[in-house]
């Protein structure tokens, strides 16, 4: 499994082979796109996913994010890192180095 | 309006049967026992047509699918087609008459996912499962392709007797070959699969065995591999949401633009399929008969109609309920509520003890030799690093009665 906790900040994580970010027109939505899988990306969880471009790390993607939505770094890191370990272990998104 | 219709919910997924034609014939084949023909499908602009129409109505995923997509000799367009609609793009391919220079075209139009079936570990015995020889070699190769290029690879395996032994050795071939996803597909008793039960039908011991060990498995894999399992229903307690509901999720599009709620569905006798030629694909998903006739509750009988379960499982799956109740409307045998319930189970047993261990295979005479027109042998030698090439002309037989 991949590592989750302490050193994540430092891993740059990038969509899977497979998987992009889609808007939706006819349900208004941003959706995760993934092989005989479609996961709708709501509230703030696009603006992580489209940082997830395999350059940026976790640590600056939490950065963009609490500028972005003026919001405690402390809450947004928790946010995210639960999100992206929620995802790394769907093999959605690949967390490396 | 009708405050009793149940409610219409956008669809997102398009099974896109581009073509029945296959250099394969694999015994448990999805495709309708009365195949259709070349001369009646559709052509680059109608699917272009419907990938569109099918975007604008909620379709996510479009799936390419046949037989074998490959044999349609403007692929290459049918992809770029179905991603200008912005759909997502997934080949569901044997491989064979695709070689690495046409894939990387359709990667670079803008495929994707490839999904590539492996029938078993072995060569000798994975080419007898297709009916073509030296499929199995050529399939490797491909898988190697695809992950060079950078595309994700699901491998598809259809769980039977002759194989459900290498469920393990089958995953850790997908993890070395470097696919992302495995689909552990237990055989589903229709069409091909049906005819050929006697020779497919592994016991329940097998069943529960291969079950148990893709649990495993996922544990195992799970830094590397989605496993995903189609469960096998033959000894089940509860019935398979079939299709996840009938008409609630997905639409199938055979070759010749006739719309299907299930790629089996045309087994039911009496149902009122439109057509893409005819019909706008949102009309069809609304109104026809076909996609009216067991969508939401209302049909049901008991007892899926005061079942806890009725919008859990939807009754199970229609095609089934008429292969064995003799009824479209009953319950899916494969539930335990059914009063056909033992007598699934008496097919089961009856199959895995039958007298055949032979394959009988679409498109082929009895004696295992090809029919005398599907010289079928002709896809890849024409059409391999040739995509321009004209297709070869491959008869089969024609849909009866249409």
């Amino acid at each position: 499994m991949a590592e989750i906790g302490a050193g994540f900040g430092d891993t740059r994580p990038r969509l899977a082979p497979g998987v992009r970010l889609h808007f939706d027109k006819t349900r208004n939505a941003w959706i995760l796109l993934a092989p005989e899988r479609v996961i709708e990306a709501e509230g703030p969880a696009h603006e992580i996913l489209r940082r997830c471009d395999g350059k940026r790390t976790v640590a600056q993607i939490v950065d963009e994010l609490a500028i972005l939505y003026v919001a405690d770094r402390a809450v947004i890191e928790g946010d995210v890192t639960e999100m992206l370990a929620d995802l790394v272990a769907k093999r959605l998104v690949l967390s490396t180095q | 309006m009708n405050d009793a219709a149940p409610p219409l919910l956008r669809p997102l997924g398009l099974l896109a049967e581009l073509t029945h034609r296959c250099p394969l014939a694999c015994p448990y084949c999805s495709n309708p026992l009365e195949l259709e023909s070349r001369s009646d499908e559709l052509d680059t602009a109608c699917w272009s047509r419907v990938f569109h129409e099918a975007a604008e109505m909620g379709v996510l995923q479009v799936h390419l699918s046949g037989g074998e997509p490959a044999a349609r000799r403007d692929l290459l367009e049918i992809v770029a087609a179905a991603r200008d609609a912005g759909l997502y793009t997934n080949l569901i391919t044997s491989s064979v008459g695709l070689d690495a220079e046409r894939l990387a075209r359709l990667q670079q139009t803008g495929l994707d996912h490839v999904q590539l079936s492996i029938q078993d570990i072995e060569a000798g015995q994975a080419d007898r499962i297709a009916g073509y020889d030296g499929a199995h070699v050529r399939k490797l190769a491909f898988a190697r392709h695809v992950v060079d290029l950078g595309l994700a690879l699901t491998v598809n395996t259809v769980i039977h007797r002759a194989n459900i032994a290498n469920v393990t050795a089958l995953v850790a071939l997908a993890a070395e070959l470097g696919a992302g996803r495995v689909e552990v597909a237990h055989a589903q008793y229709h069409g091909w699969a049906l005819r050929n039960m006697s020779a497919l039908m592994p016991t329940a011991a097998q069943v529960f065995r291969a079950v148990d060990e893709v649990e495993r498995l996922r544990a195992q894999y799970a830094d590397r591999l989605v496993i995903d399992l189609v469960v096998p229903d033959y000894y089940a307690t509860h019935p398979k949401p079939c299709m996840g509901g009938w008409a609630r999720r997905s639409l199938n599009v055979t070759p010749s633009g006739r719309v299907l709620p299930c790629h089996a569905a045309e087994t039911i006798p009496g149902l009122e399929f439109w057509s893409v030629r005819d019909n706008a694909l949102s009309e069809i998903w609304s109104r026809s008969p076909a996609f009216q006739a067991f969508r939401g509750t209302d049909w049901m009988r008991e007892p899926c109609r005061s079942c806890d379960r009725r919008e859990l499982d939807f009754g199970g799956c229609r095609c089934q309920a008429l292969a064995i109740a003799g009824d479209a409307r009953q319950a899916d045998p494969a539930c335990s509520l059914s009063p056909y319930h033992s007598r699934m189970r008496e097919l089961a047993e009856q199959a895995q003890t039958g007298a055949s261990a032979e394959y009988r295979y679409r498109g082929r005479r009895q004696d295992g030799q090809r029919a005398a027109v599907s010289s079928i042998g002709l896809v890849e030698g024409q059409t391999a690093g040739h995509p321009a090439a004209p297709p070869p002309r491959l008869a089969i037989s024609p849909r009866a009665g249409s």
